[in-house]
């Protein structure tokens, strides 16, 4: 493939030299500028780069400058006096410490759980079997639905006296427990319902992935007498790396910002004690406290966060030629 | 195309052992059944809920259905009401959002795919981060920029009504965030697309705009499926810019997911019935379109 661009691009490049007529002067020079590729398809990534790069960079640019003033309540912000404080102020607030603790058990347990659950999934499925694209369809439903859907669903599951996770804790003696109000719960609780509707997306990756994989290696393996599971470990596990790599950076970028299940969950910016985590409390100190700089700086944190987590991943992806 | 040969080269493997493990498949059904239960009893109780009289609530079993006494439609009714403002709004916005980037973004994978030149890697990954970025970086300047500085109901107020001006906002709101997924998954399939053809074009003097319009854009209708697909029931399902843009559930631009968020809060707790019948409800257009092109949206999840 390759090859073949790189072919393209001499006899593109022939062609060029032939109508130019090897004459070199100015107005040439300026024609094929003016005929070259890069000003011919820029009105087509010109004008979304634009607005993309406006709403996203330019945002994320504004909201590091805003993260330097001052700025609460009503009116504008004044961008006279910057200065790191806010900054300061976040790594003296315990309870930006105690959400970035439970933005990480969030990160790390959601992450893995869906991996795993996603991969158990795809596993089932990877086979001829009746019905297995319903099962599919099934099991990715709550990945298509809102999470202010999901969190209703949630809460009634959850619910003390008559939610179904309690009777099924009942029937071994067990419970009632208040999943969402108990702190010690909690975090548990959401995490579960997270992984609930996630795994669903994981499994399609892996899926894609396992299909991808020819055939006469499972077949070799099946001569060669290995169990399923055993098949499995050795060698068709280690060949789903890359979309294990992939899923996971999805996966933790949503941890970082997982707002929407919190907020519908628990009725507001308020998530229960010990279940606040960074997304939630950037949101409440800005749209309930109105303390907008403040709120920006950990706004800013994520976009880092997330940076530190995006940016390993493209390289990778650049140098393998994925991109 | 190669999916299909592997799995028809892997039905017959499987074939054969399927004789041998017969125990096996019955297990591999049970787990499979089991995991459907699993993942539908949330929406499965929802709905018996919703359906139910607030003695029933108390009577039976969440999972089970309420009996011919039990049964009402109140709530849907009730729900719906309160809905169906918002349903009308999130249609409003989200259907122009979801065409509008599904076009930018094929218009920027063209550009940045099929043709070449230098530079254009670096360009892409502008694009490619902007699908990852937390929107709890960029929210405050936006929310600052529609209401201080753009004020679309203030400049355009001889045109647009209040809410038709924040509708528009959350259009192009949408649109911009919207972007970056649809290059990506637009350049996913002109990455495959043969270059043969593109250069024939062009050796025959076709101009760039004209190899879009007459060979890219027709190949790309399958993939515009895929997009459309996705970005309706990601847009529909967001909530982040609602509640930020539009402020209040009172607003008469409220889109649905936010109408949901407070439905039928009152000082007694929450009306589980009414709730389940508006999440239903909320969720019934993505429902649909996801159940109708269940592939088309994997496919649009899996790049």
């Amino acid at each position: 493939m390759k090859r073949l661009v790189a072919f393209l691009r001499t006899v593109r490049t022939e062609r060029r030299v032939r109508t130019d007529g090897g004459t070199a002067d100015e107005r040439s020079t300026a024609g094929r500028w003016r005929d070259s590729d890069f000003l011919q398809s820029a009105p087509f990534w010109g004008p979304p780069l634009v607005l993309m790069g406006l709403f996203v960079y330019g945002a994320i640019g504004w909201n590091f400058l805003l993260s330097l003033t001052d700025h609460s309540g009503f009116g504008r912000p004044d961008y006279t006096d910057l200065g790191l404080q806010n900054y300061w102020a976040m790594i003296q607030d315990p309870s930006i410490w105690e959400a970035t603790r439970n933005t990480v058990v969030l990160l790390v347990v959601f992450t893995l759980a869906c991996l795993a659950v996603g991969l158990v999934l795809a596993i089932l499925l990877d086979r001829e079997i009746r019905f297995g694209r319903t099962f599919r369809t099934v099991y990715l439903l709550p990945f298509a639905l809102s999470f202010i859907v999901t969190a209703q669903f949630w809460r009634w599951m959850y619910n003390v006296n008559d939610g179904i996770i309690n009777q099924f804790f009942g029937l071994f003696g067990l419970g009632p427990y208040n999943w969402l109000g108990d702190p010690r719960l909690v975090l548990g609780a959401v995490i579960f319902a997270l992984v609930w509707q996630f795994s669903g997306y994981t499994m399609v990756i892996y899926l894609a992935a396992l299909r991808s994989i020819p055939t006469a290696q499972y077949e070799a393996a099946r001569v060669d007498g290995a169990g399923t599971f055993r098949m499995y470990r050795r060698v068709i596990v280690p060949q789903l790396r890359p979309a294990i790599v992939s899923a996971t950076v999805v996966l933790v970028l949503f941890a970082l910002k997982a707002f929407d299940f919190l907020y519908a969950v628990f009725d507001g910016y308020r998530p229960r004690q010990g279940s606040d985590i960074l997304a939630t409390k950037m949101m409440r100190e800005g749209f309930n406290n109105s303390e907008w700089a403040y709120s920006s700086a950990i706004g800013l944190t994520l976009f880092v966060l997330s940076l530190a987590v995006i940016a390993p991943y493209l390289y990778t992806q650049y140098k393998r030629g994925n991109l | 195309m190669t999916d299909e040969t592997v799995s028809a080269g892997r039905t017959v493997a499987d074939e054969r052992l399927s004789d041998r493990f017969d125990l096996t498949r019955v297990g591999l059904y049970a787990a499979l059944v089991g995991l459907t239960i699993f993942y539908l009893i949330p929406v499965q109780s929802g709905f018996v809920t919703s359906i139910k009289t607030s003695e029933a609530l108390i009577n039976t079993q969440p999972f089970a259905p309420p009996g011919p006494d039990g049964a009402t439609v109140e709530k849907w009714a009730f729900a719906f009401d309160a809905l169906s403002r918002g349903l009308v709004n999130s249609l409003v916005f989200t259907v122009p959002a979801t065409i509008l980037c599904a076009v930018l973004g094929s218009m920027a994978a063209y550009g940045l795919t099929l043709v070449d030149w230098r530079g254009q890697v670096a360009v892409f990954v502008l694009f490619i981060a902007g699908i990852f970025i937390p929107y709890q970086s960029v929210v405050i300047p936006l929310t600052q920029f529609w209401s201080q500085y753009a004020m679309l109901d203030h400049r355009l107020g001889l045109v647009l009504s209040s809410h038709q001006a924040t509708l528009l906002e959350l259009i192009i709101t949408h649109t911009a965030y919207g972007i970056p997924i649809c290059t990506m998954l637009f350049r996913s399939q002109y990455k495959t697309m043969s270059w043969e053809m593109i250069e024939a074009a062009r050796l025959d003097g076709a101009s760039v705009s004209r190899i879009y319009r007459r060979i890219v854009l027709p190949l790309s209708i399958p993939m515009f499926a895929v997009v459309f697909i996705f970005q309706f029931t990601q847009i529909w399902n967001e909530f982040l810019f609602s509640l930020t843009l539009i402020g209040s559930v009172n607003d008469p631009a409220a889109s649905t997911t936010l109408i949901l968020s407070g439905l039928g809060e009152a000082l007694e707790g929450v009306d589980y019935p009414l709730r389940m019948a508006g999440a239903l409800i909320t969720a019934l257009p993505t429902l649909i379109v996801y159940l109708l092109f269940a592939d088309k949206f994997a496919e649009g999840v899996r790049v």
